[in-house]
């Protein structure tokens, strides 16, 4: 393979990273800040995608189709949210619901499986012409500009009045009851949030791709997940503003990860298979790591702690 | 200040598992009131409280604030009135914030909270100083997470927290309860200093009956869901253990049979 090849591969797997990580942002917000396992997601993605693809070849410009994605997304945020928190449906369940029943609607706004968006405007056609740059390092910079937009944008709220009642809520929800705050609009508040992130997401992975089709939300919440937890293995979990991008630059590793194994030729009917298999094993090591570490540590102070005792009685050798 | 007319409260009703918790429960609080509510396991104080605080709705009666009806006010509303301190250390705080912006989201109780940041810089010197004045060694540790701490900081930041917007009502659920006895010393001297430096109206459930004949004003005993003794100002400065098990005796026709409080006088 040529260098050129090589780097062009690179840089789209970066970009499509980038452009995933603000999906992966609103994930987190309703995994970590919320505890609240939000399955809307696989579909709202979707949606974001859909609105996004309908609009652009309805004649509309790019970069309201993106708006409306997010708003869309918001939508699709606030029907789990009313199940969950109005008509009291454990999340699991009420963000599952959402998501079957956005299928349907998602499957309405494009009217078919798959849309196409040839020889159309899109977000980034246009950027690239406005920079004068090609392809994959023109959507770099897009994508980037609009990450590091959202987590100014996540950073600032997360740190308003309303922000931190949102994470308190995900903390412990008593708490934040007993302290004047509906618990309820601060859960519907979260979701509508991070859905629009998922949606505008999925809007602009749309215009990137150059299609919106109903598969290509499914498995987005598993992929957020192994996002967030690469980004809190590899990188700083110092400050809110760090954690942030450290999504960000999760989403990244992910996408060069899977880029590496396509081109092993992995067939790419596999790729699922193999993201549950890097979640699992995401999940688990942190945790292995930390059990290994304990022992280790069990080992060498029990070492030093017995060895005085093995002259004076039956010794400490087995106290491992 | 609080009246409570005709409380009665049933958990699981219509099923085998019905238990009538609190049976015809009136109480009337004077501004200023310290109660001590005392009681053996299952009497109806924890149930009491929870009535009040709105964590569940009772089953008839009505519950006034300051002449705010409250009965059916749900819980975040309610917040408004009352400051709370839970037995659990853990259930009062935020254990992912720090201790600046567990104190920050208390100083905002009751009031509407926007887009403004969520602590300020002169707020931020304050509570270093109020946290100073609770003598744990916190005051250099603000931006630490709470759930660092240990019960007994947990609690006592609790207190300050439910104290920071002056509560009309503080609700104190055995508070020290899960705490070493040392640790337990240690927050009710800030429970007394609080409460008296904002002369605030409390009632603190306790277990132990030498807590409830020393602490406040007011000495409530509860049992089977029923109050059975109340005894206020001269009458119970006087008060010993032993006076306060002959008269349950004989108030309720019934030794007092909570071994835990037994054991802890």
């Amino acid at each position: 393979m040529s260098p050129e090849a090589l780097l062009n591969i690179g840089v789209s797997a970066i970009s499509q990273g980038i452009i995933w990580s603000i999906m992966s942002l609103g994930v987190y917000i309703t995994y970590r800040l919320l505890n609240f396992a939000d399955l809307t997601v696989d579909a709202s993605f979707t949606t974001g995608g859909a609105v996004s693809a309908i609009m652009i070849t309805q004649g509309y410009s790019p970069i309201l189709a993106l708006i409306c994605a997010l708003i869309a997304g918001m939508g699709t945020g606030f029907i789990t949210g009313f199940l969950n928190t109005r008509m009291n449906i454990s999340a699991l369940l009420s963000s599952i619901l959402a998501q079957i029943g956005l299928y349907s609607i998602n499957l309405r706004i494009m009217g078919k499986p798959n849309l196409p968006l040839l020889r159309v405007e899109t977000t980034f056609k246009n950027f690239s012409e406005w920079i004068g740059l090609r392809d994959p390092f023109s959507s770099l910079i897009l994508g980037f500009t609009v990450a590091v937009a959202v987590v100014c944008i996540l950073y600032w709220f997360f740190g308003t009045e309303i922000g931190c009642a949102i994470r308190a809520t995900g903390d412990n929800p008593s708490m934040v009851r007993a302290l004047g705050v509906n618990t309820k609009n601060t859960v519907l508040l979260g979701l509508i949030l991070a859905n629009g992130l998922v949606a505008l997401s999925g809007g602009l992975l749309a215009q990137s791709q150059g299609f919106a089709d109903m598969g290509m939300g499914t498995g987005a919440i598993v992929i957020g997940l192994a996002t967030i937890i690469i980004g809190e293995v590899l990188f700083f979990k110092k400050n809110f503003m760090l954690r942030l991008f450290g999504i960000v630059f999760g989403s990244i590793v992910y996408r060069i990860i899977i880029a590496i194994v396509l081109q092993m030729k992995v067939p790419s009917q596999d790729l699922k298979l193999f993201t549950a298999i890097i979640v699992a094993l995401a999940l688990w090591i942190p945790n292995a790591l930390d059990q290994n570490r304990a022992r280790r540590a069990r080992k060498s102070a029990n070492k030093e702690l017995f060895a005085g005792d093995q002259d004076t009685n039956n010794g400490g050798a087995s106290h491992a | 200040m609080l009246n409570i007319k005709h409380l009665r409260k049933i958990f699981n009703p219509g099923t085998p598992n019905e238990t009538m918790a609190i049976y015809d429960l009136n109480l009337h609080l004077k501004p200023g009131d310290f109660v001590t509510l005392i009681g053996g396991n299952g009497a109806g104080k924890s149930t009491l409280l929870n009535c009040i605080a709105g964590v569940y709705p009772p089953s008839a009666g009505v519950i006034t604030i300051n002449d705010n009806d409250v009965t059916f006010k749900p819980e975040h509303k309610r917040a408004n009135y009352l400051g709370r301190v839970f037995q659990d250390p853990m259930l009062g705080t935020a254990g992912n914030m720090s201790i600046a912006e567990n104190l920050a989201m208390a100083a905002r109780r009751g009031k509407s909270r926007g887009l403004g940041w969520g602590i300020s810089k002169e707020e931020f010197d304050q509570y270093k100083e109020y946290v100073s004045r609770l003598d744990l060694g916190l005051e250099n540790r603000m931006s630490v997470k709470v759930r660092l701490l240990s019960g007994g900081q947990r609690q006592a930041l609790t207190l300050l927290m439910a104290t920071l917007q002056r509560p009309d009502l503080l609700l104190l659920d055995e508070h020290t309860a899960a705490l070493d006895p040392r640790t337990a010393d240690k927050v009710l001297y800030v429970t007394r200093r609080l409460v008296k430096e904002n002369n605030l109206t409390t009632m603190m459930i306790t277990h132990n009956m030498r807590q409830a004949i020393e602490f406040g004003n007011r000495l409530i005993m509860m049992n089977h869901g029923r109050i059975v003794l109340d005894i206020e100002g001269e009458d119970k400065k006087g008060l010993e253990v032993n006076d306060l098990l002959k008269r349950f005796a004989a108030a309720s026709g019934e030794e007092f049979d909570s071994d835990r409080a037994l054991l802890s006088m």
